[in-house]
């Protein structure tokens, strides 16, 4: 146990190192531009959704599993919700639990396949992610929705006591989220599961409920990010932020989130959003092209791994 | 038939993947950047002969699995991982380097092999069809595959792996090798499919392939392959593979609106893997198993 504890510290570590040199580093690069007001001002209105999306990747990783459906979740409660303000006419508020409710009717099924069929998560996430954004594409035929009403861009573009309304929302979902993981039995139960479910299952726990609430609350947490998405961008389509997918699982497993299940806490993906918005404005700011950033955040993502399992390999 | 080749060969080298309890969806990353530098020389020096064009992307391709291989035995972190994360830094570096330019223009005989049919048959209307090189290729490739699955002890070692790693591990196998070897073969398959690829489109694009991960994984889970790993047959892959090409084709001739070729291909996937996984369910309750 004591082990175990300290190759943890020694994880989040090697992520303070990892952290402080990207920062030092384009922070030259940039000739301090990085953390001028501008970028930083920039950075607010990015990072909540990549946080946001990060957060609903997190949990089903915490057990062992993968959501691969998440941004065709977003983009699918984006595009019903669009579709609810702009043709139906519906009021805000109910345009928004419209798409919200549709993120959670495809959430039912997915949680079902996994959790009781026990259709292994990649695969099930995989198909239904084809499937959602196969729904989202018939519904917009391809095209872009724009044109919300005013009082819905606030929440995209406004701002509450100068703070950035997205990075409010980024920061309720947090919350939210450190709660349930570590002040309820739902969040006990998660992590439980990861580390080991017949154990868990043999403890008297529901394994399959929790799985399925799991994947209900990943998805709400993505249909969020999705409204945040359409506000911001005042459009909705059936692919938007498709490169999110990776960046999530890489935000998680960075932040300390094992990928077997089981271990990793809120505060360090927080953390690892951070950098890696931080890394991305950056590179921006250096005018570098957007598919060498994906190349690095591959490498960066294995580095970390690698890492972590040269420190972990003398138990192992 | 003959534009389902590149199709039908990455699935192979995926169900083998599969079979041995891991997935690769960095293929796409590997084939593109096999056939792009495959490109690169023929047009740059113009090399007369096929088979020089056809030898280049295959080691590039082996290479690229074996990295995979490392990568997946020394972390133990699960394979999707890092197949996705390989599939950015191969893909990324590539476009970095190539600046997606499209490669075309290429030399007679690599123009010529492409339309090199085996058999030639003429339709009553007089227009000839036949069988193709490469679904010739991609059927050699299928029995190859059976073969070494069925009668060589590396298969048997593979099936053994994915279905129970940790028995195989006591048993005293080898694990690295069988992954090398399994991660090779996708990387193999997946330079001669660039090839194949380049063939049939007579340019490169660089961005034709990536994306098309699922549709592989997809053919190969309907081909029977348990994502379990452990299970799985070339005759079902080939099965799989013209049973998609059969619904789009279908889906093509109804006239249906591309974007349901995504409803119908996402609700398939998911059906295949419910029943495979249904029937695992029933075969681990007749054996009793938590």
């Amino acid at each position: 146990m004591k082990l175990a504890r300290g190759r943890r510290e020694m994880q989040s570590l090697v992520l303070v190192a990892v952290v402080t040199f990207l920062i030092v580093l384009l922070g030259i690069l940039t000739r301090g531009r990085l953390l001028g007001f501008d970028s930083l001002q920039s950075i607010a209105f990015q990072l909540p959704l990549l946080g946001i999306l990060t957060l609903a990747q997190m949990t089903p990783m915490l057990t062992g599993g993968i959501d691969l459906s998440i941004i065709a979740t977003a983009n699918l409660c984006g595009v019903i919700a669009a579709i609810g303000m702009t043709r139906i006419g519906l009021s805000v508020p109910l345009a928004m639990i419209l798409g919200l409710a549709f993120a959670l009717l495809f959430a039912v099924l997915k949680g079902f396949l996994i959790a009781w069929v026990s259709v292994p998560a990649i695969i099930a996430t995989l198909g239904l992610m084809i499937f959602t954004e196969g729904v989202s594409l018939v519904l917009t035929r391809g095209y872009v929705i724009a044109g919300f009403p005013n009082s819905f861009l606030f929440l995209g573009n406004g701002a509450l006591f100068g703070i950035p309304m997205p990075f409010v929302v980024f920061f309720a979902c947090a919350l939210f989220l450190y709660l349930l993981l570590a002040r309820t039995r739902f969040g006990t139960y998660v992590y439980l599961l990861g580390s080991n479910p017949t154990a868990t299952l043999f403890a008297g726990v529901n394994n399959a409920l929790v799985l399925f609430k799991t994947y209900l609350l990943s998805s709400f947490l993505s249909g969020i990010a999705g409204l945040v998405m359409i506000s911001r961008f005042n459009a909705a389509q059936a692919d938007y932020g498709e490169s999110y997918l990776l960046l999530t699982v890489l935000a998680c497993v960075l932040g300390g989130v094992d990928p077997a299940g089981g271990f990793g806490r809120l505060p360090g993906v927080v953390v690892s959003i951070v950098v890696l918005q931080i890394v991305a404005t950056g590179f921006n700011l250096l005018g570098l092209s957007s598919h060498l950033a994906s190349a690095l955040w591959g490498l960066i993502l294995l580095g970390v791994i690698a890492i972590n399992r040269m420190i972990g390999g003398a138990e192992a | 038939m003959r534009n389902n080749s590149f199709l039908g060969i990455v699935a192979l080298g995926e169900l083998v993947v599969l079979i041995s309890g891991g997935i690769d969806v960095s293929f796409t990353a590997i084939a593109t950047v096999a056939q792009y530098i495959m490109g690169v020389i023929i047009t740059k020096y113009m090399v007369e002969s096929v088979l020089l064009a056809f030898l280049i992307p295959i080691p590039i391709g082996i290479a690229l699995g074996a990295f995979n291989a490392f990568l997946v035995n020394r972390t133990r972190v699960h394979p999707v991982i890092i197949t996705i994360s390989n599939l950015n830094v191969f893909y990324g570096f590539l476009m970095v380097v190539s600046k997606g330019k499209w490669i075309y223009g290429f030399p007679g005989p690599f123009r010529d092999f492409a339309r090199l049919k085996v058999l030639t048959l003429v339709s009553e209307k007089g227009v000839d069809y036949g069988l193709s090189i490469f679904t010739v290729v991609w059927f050699l490739i299928a029995f190859g595959t059976w073969v070494i699955l069925r009668y060589l002890p590396i298969g048997r070692k593979i099936y053994a792996l994915g279905g129970n790693s940790e028995a195989a591990r006591r048993a005293g196998f080898n694990i690295f090798r069988i992954q090398l070897f399994v991660y090779c073969y996708m990387g193999f398959l997946a330079g001669l499919a660039g090839f194949v690829h380049a063939e049939l489109n007579q340019m490169i694009q660089p961005n034709a392939i990536v994306g098309r991960e699922l549709d592989v994984i997809a053919a190969a889970i309907l081909g029977g392959a348990s994502i379990f790993g452990g299970a799985g047959s070339p005759l079902g892959v080939v099965l799989g593979v013209l049973f998609i090409a059969f619904i789009k084709n279908g889906l093509i001739l109804m006239k249906a609106s591309a974007y349901w070729h995504q409803v119908i291909m996402g609700l398939i996937i998911v059906l295949a893997a419910t029943l495979s996984a249904y029937q695992q369910n029933l075969e681990r309750k007749r054996r009793g198993r938590v």
